[in-house]
């Protein structure tokens, strides 16, 4: 299923990119050097980080969109700038478990 | 891919963290434009990423020098910081002295030294107190 199918149903918002890519697998970590090493290509990444390096991390691991749940901020520098890099961000009030549980509960076809 | 070497210099500047990355991003444009396989790619960019954060946010910026022949691709990442007490603790994973600042950031794992061992096929630590630390990071490509 792609990020943007995903978005749609679960009632996350697009924030940055086109979400075209199809997600593969989940990664949720805050840590950057952690998720450069544990994370897959094609995985939808979580973090509540919210910092432009974040964005450097993401096209390295080539994750298919990052999420940023419970609601925090994400500021204009960010978005512009993952807007540059074509990268997908999404935003959700849901904590970082939730998220991941619900997406692969919508892609296995649990919901 | 051509015969030639190519020679990239960066400096890594620590003013802005919200740049932290440009060096290896522009090694990553390069090498993609010189069809290098990606699988290589994505560790040479990787372990040079960690490298240059590490210049960034350990001391106070610093250089990156990338040679590209056929058969490698070096990166030197070099910096005039405070250098680095025991090479040998520091390349534990876990252990870091990342201040409170970098570490809301999202650094501070004390993995980046350890991710740069694992995806490079030669890493070389040269640092010395008060002087600076020079980190060389080599990746075959034709193995
Ligand atoms: N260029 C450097 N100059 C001075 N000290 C360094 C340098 N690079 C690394 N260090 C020291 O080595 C420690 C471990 O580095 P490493 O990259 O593994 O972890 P980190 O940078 O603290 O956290 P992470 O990379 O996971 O975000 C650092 O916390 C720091 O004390
Ligand atoms: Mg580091």
């Amino acid at each position: 299923m792609t990020v943007k199918e995903v978005a749609e149903k679960l009632g996350f918002s697009i924030l940055t990119g086109d979400g075209e890519r199809e997600i593969t697998g989940f990664y949720a970590c805050d840590l950057l050097s952690w998720v450069i090493s544990h994370a897959k290509n094609g995985d939808m990444w979580v973090t509540v980080m919210n910092n432009i390096n974040i964005l450097a991390v993401a096209s390295l691991v080539d994750v298919a969109c990052i999420v940023i749940p419970e609601g925090v901020e994400i500021y204009d520098n960010l978005a512009e700038r993952a807007n540059e890099k074509g990268i997908t961000i999404l935003a959700t009030e849901l904590s970082a478990a939730d998220a991941v549980i619900k997406t692969h509960d919508l892609i296995n076809g649990n919901i | 891919m051509s015969d030639s070497t190519v020679k990239l210099h960066y400096d890594i500047d620590a003013e802005d963290f919200t740049t932290a990355g440009e060096a290896s991003s522009g090694v990553k444009k390069t090498l993609t434009r010189l069809g290098v396989n990606p699988e290589l790619i994505k560790r040479i960019s990787i372990a040079m990423y960690e490298a240059e954060i590490n210049a960034v946010i350990h001391a106070n910026g610093g250089f990156a020098d990338v040679e590209i022949t056929p058969e490698m691709v070096k990166v030197v990442i070099s910096d005039n910081g405070p250098g680095i007490p025991c090479v040998e603790d520091a390349m534990k994973p876990g252990w870091s002295t990342a201040s409170n600042l970098v570490r809301e950031m999202g650094f501070g794992a004390g993995m980046g030294l350890p991710n740069m061992k694992r995806y490079t096929d030669e890493m070389c630590v040269e640092s010395e107190v008060g002087v600076g630390t020079k980190i060389t990071l080599i990746v075959y490509l034709n193995r």
